[in-house]
């Protein structure tokens, strides 16, 4: 299952090779495994499990986790489990080092609010924080309504179902996600849902419990790695090191990305495209398909709404307009769209640089187009809709949640796609509202956890600061101490990692049975995040919380599977049923007709849902906001095309940097610019740089420091930055260096065209070096 | 004699061979027995780029015989997200390098 490539010939790796395949009762397989989930090997306890969060991570893999005398002393990959085949990324294989660190948060403490930002922190009983919290929230709820306290989360931990079924049963319809207009998945999750009525994932194999060797899977000819460096992210779901395991089974692959990446430099075709402008390369790219009458004529007839209307639009984007748009040549356009229409199937990795700019549901439509219009939809081998165990990792509890609760929801006024595409609030339209305080719908407090808001994924640190500072009462969940919980925090509860608890994870994209499974004790007085909910919610809405444990809790969501905690731990990993061409078979709709689940039945490259919301239904190319192009005037003083978010091996967004085995690997934010513009702005390499540039139009100027990483990778018109950065070692009176380092504070909080995708890979900047002593 | 041999092609640059090793034998952070280098990228033709990682044996390495005893892999080979390290007999891998292109075998 599992090859080496060192050898010429593929070799099975998997250590259950020769195990019994089983069927349980639901028709999900599962291998039988010689040992239990927790056994013991050479005086150490082993348990076998997922490795989902804390820390944070967008996968969960099977993991074992040696431990003695109560604490974790390594964690290996589990070679029995589909999914990772043993392996491990360097964030996990180093995680005892983030469990054990002498820094975790052991015990709640508070700090009085005028102490705000001062290292003033005082330890008390859970009994003390958890009455705190039910007091003071009941009272803003009394006085306010219950919309006066937010919930707000980050990404990448095991905290969805249960900080929106908190939110919900509590009253209150303010649960957020704290990223700037939900710029991660979210937008192509709504983009392709409005394209195909389904959100499809690239087919490595992964819905298959015997992988590669699985007779109905096809390695893809070519895989499209779009916006997305996924060998270093592992995003989405998506296993990183997939794409090098169908490389080695002989798939070409095309990389579209501003900078070189690894896989960039190892690809049949990378185009360089300018930051920003992806939607007008996916359009130059139909246009020369469509032009050379290289598309799926057939897929296109039978399946696709809106081909004229694309055709038309795609008409007017020829590569030559397109190469003065995109930076890239018109001729590589066309090489690489004659590429792509010879290599069927063609699997679409995309990633979030087609979120994190205003326009990302037109540019995601635009890509999503070409896999559509070459009839790589739901084959074998190259985008496919994964099985689904729970819908619940988008929410937990909707029900709960009152029609006029849910009229109050921030953001679904003034931004429709939130009325009808989202459950969350408007973050954006959040912090105007803290800021603002209108005198009928006030916001008093924050229940925050698994963020760390002005390190990561927030933007503009002097408005988020000033905004949480106007709240009376804000509540943290986490691991460390975060410069966010310094600056505004009133109380902050410990979190469990990993080892330390159970939990169920079913996976993103494509759902298998898995669970979370507790190795060793909880250090101090930390607490899981699902045990602190139960709790907390049993006092605020019992009826919405009757269970005793978060084992029985995790029962209650399983029993629509017929499966239970205990179950689904003991058969793990389990998989379930999948079909290929389910639109042929009438598996996608539940009318069971053929079809796409739209309203015509067909992939809408002309979308009646966006037309029914006002917005544009054609996936058409807009200029982002802040580009030479948009803004020629401020492009003088700021001529560099900054993205932000460059993804590090050794971090996971604002995490891990306290761990000694892993900051060596990345020590320092970093800016990469070409050797020309280095020269010209006389900045060497490894050398303190500041990259400043203007908040958007609000015209305030903001800057952060970085070491110049001075590189042929990147375009000498651009420049690309990492983000999450604080200093753990650092001040915590100074905020662990946050103000100085973040570069989300050079983007603004404005909504955009639709109130989904932000500018955090579009914006301009200058840089220059440090002076001695900043 | 037992031998490292490592597809270069494939090595990505992910670390994870580094922190196996090291968490599995109790190194210190910032000792290692298998080192990743980097060269590149640098542009030498046009559109053909010099951008390798290469993982490297240090006095540290012990092959894991501890791991082989009990029928495992080297933490770094288990690890290795790219699939490509492999152990094996020198002799196997020193063919193998002879008749594959991009290989780098390594003895301690």
């Amino acid at each position: 299952m599992r090859n080496s490539c060192v050898s010429s010939s593929l070799q099975p790796r998997l250590v259950v090779d020769g195990a019994e395949l089983k069927i349980n009762e639901k028709g999900m397989s599962y291998w039988e495994h010689e040992l239990p989930w927790h056994y013991e090997e050479d005086g150490f306890q082993v348990t076998r499990g997922s490795a989902w969060s804390a820390p944070g991570c967008h996968l969960g893999c099977g993991v074992l986790i040696y431990s003695k005398d109560g604490r974790v002393v390594r964690v290996e990959g589990d070679p029995e489990n589909p999914y990772n085949q043993g392996r491990l990324c360097p964030r996990c294989v180093a995680v005892d080092d983030i469990i054990n660190h002498e820094n975790r948060l052991q015990y709640p403490m508070k700090r009085a609010v005028e102490d705000r930002g001062l290292n003033k922190w005082e330890r008390i009983s859970w009994d003390e924080a958890l009455d705190t919290v039910e007091q003071r929230f009941n009272e803003y709820k009394e006085r306010h309504g219950a919309e006066s306290v937010v919930f707000l989360q980050g990404t990448g931990r095991d905290i969805a179902a249960y900080i929106s079924r908190l939110a919900w049963s509590f009253g209150s319809p303010n649960y957020a996600f704290s990223l700037s207009n939900v710029a991660c998945f979210g937008p192509r999750i709504f983009a392709s849902m409005m394209t195909t009525g389904v959100f499809m994932i690239g087919d490595y194999s992964q819905q298959f419990i015997d992988r590669y060797d699985n007779p109905e899977w096809q390695c893809p000819a070519i895989t499209v790695v779009w916006g997305n460096n996924h060998i270093v992210a592992n995003s989405d779901g998506a296993y990183g090191h997939w794409v090098t395991d169908v490389m080695q089974r002989g798939s070409k692959l095309m990389v579209i990305d501003p900078r070189l990446t690894w896989l960039a430099a190892h690809a049949d075709c990378w185009l360089q495209v300018r930051p920003g402008s992806d939607g007008s390369l996916a359009l130059a790219m139909g246009n020369v398909m469509i032009e050379e009458g290289i598309y799926d004529k057939e897929f296109v007839e039978k399946w696709v709404h809106g081909f004229e209307e694309y055709s038309a639009l795609c008409a007017e984007w020829t590569p030559e307009r397109a190469e003065e748009v995109t930076w890239v040549p018109a001729d590589e356009i066309r090489e690489a769209a004659r590429l792509l229409a010879a290599n069927s199937p063609a699997l679409l990795q995309w990633g979030v640089a087609l979120d994190q700019r205003e326009d990302c549901v037109f540019s995601s439509r635009a890509v999503l187009a070409l896999f559509a219009i070459t009839g790589n939809l739901e084959k074998p081998g190259s985008n496919v809709v994964g099985p689904e165990l729970l819908k619940y990792i988008t929410g937990w509890g909707r029900e709960l949640l009152s029609f006029d609760a849910e009229e109050k929801r921030i953001g679904t006024d003034e931004l429709l796609i939130y009325k009808l595409g989202l459950q969350v609030a408007s973050i954006n339209k959040m912090i105007d509202h803290m800021i603002e305080q209108p005198e009928d719908y006030p916001i008093k407090a924050s229940w925050i956890q698994t963020v760390n808001q002005i390190a990561c994924g927030g933007v503009d640190n002097e408005r988020t600061i000033e905004a949480f500072k106007n709240l009376e009462f804000n509540v943290f969940v986490d691991l460390f101490m975060t410069p966010s919980a310094m600056a505004f925090g009133d109380l902050i509860l410990p979190v469990t990692t990993y080892p330390e608890r159970n939990g169920i994870r079913v996976g993103d994209g494509t759902q298998r049975g898995e669970t979370i499974n507790a190795a060793v004790p909880p250090l101090g007085e930390c607490r899981s995040d699902m045990e602190i909910n139960l709790e907390l919610c049993r006092r605020f809405n019992p009826e919405a919380w009757p269970w005793e444990t978060v084992e029985e809790m995790f029962s209650h969501i399983l029993s629509e599977t017929g499966l239970d905690f205990e179950g689904v731990r003991e058969t793990a990993p389990s998989y379930l049923p999948f079909e290929y061409n389910k639109h042929e078979k009438g598996l996608m709709r539940p009318d069971g007709q053929p079809g796409f689940l739209t309203p015509t039945g067909k992939v809408e490259l002309k979308s009646l849902g966006l037309e029914f919301m006002g917005f544009d239904p054609l996936p058409t190319y807009n200029e982002p906001p802040m580009t030479p192009y948009s803004q020629p005037e401020l492009a003088k003083d700021y001529p560099l095309v900054l993205q932000t978010g460059a993804r590090q091996h050794n971090t996971f967004h604002s995490e891990n940097r306290m761990s000694g085995r892993l900051r060596p690997i990345h020590p320092e934010p970093t800016v990469m610019i070409h050797p020309d513009t280095a020269a010209e702005l006389g900045v060497r390499d490894g050398e303190w740089v500041w990259v400043e540039g203007p908040v958007g139009t609000t015209g305030r100027v903001a800057r952060a420091k970085r070491v110049a990483e001075v590189t042929t990778a990147i375009d000498p018109r651009c420049a690309s930055s990492d983000h999450g950065w604080w200093h753990p070692e650092g001040d915590p009176e100074n905020l662990f260096d946050v103000n100085e380092i973040n570069i989300n504070n050079l983007i603004p909080w404005t909504t955009g065209l639709t109130g989904v995708g932000a500018n955090y890979k579009c914006i301009l900047c200058k840089i220059y070096p440090c002076k001695d002593g900043e | 004699m037992k031998a490292l041999l490592v597809n270069y092609r494939w090595c990505t640059g992910c670390h994870s061979c580094e922190l196996a090793c090291q968490v599995k034998n109790d190194l210190p952070a910032g000792q290692y027995g298998i080192k990743l280098n980097q060269v590149g990228p640098w542009e030498y033709a046009p559109k053909k780029w010099q951008y390798s990682y290469f993982p490297v044996l240090t006095d540290q390495c012990n092959l894991c015989a501890d791991r082989l005893a009990a029928g495992k892999l080297p933490s770094c080979v288990q690890h290795c997200q790219a699939n490509c390290i492999q152990l094996m007999d020198a002799s196997e891998a020193a063919t193998i390098a002879a008749a594959n292109p991009k290989m780098l075998m390594m003895t301690i």
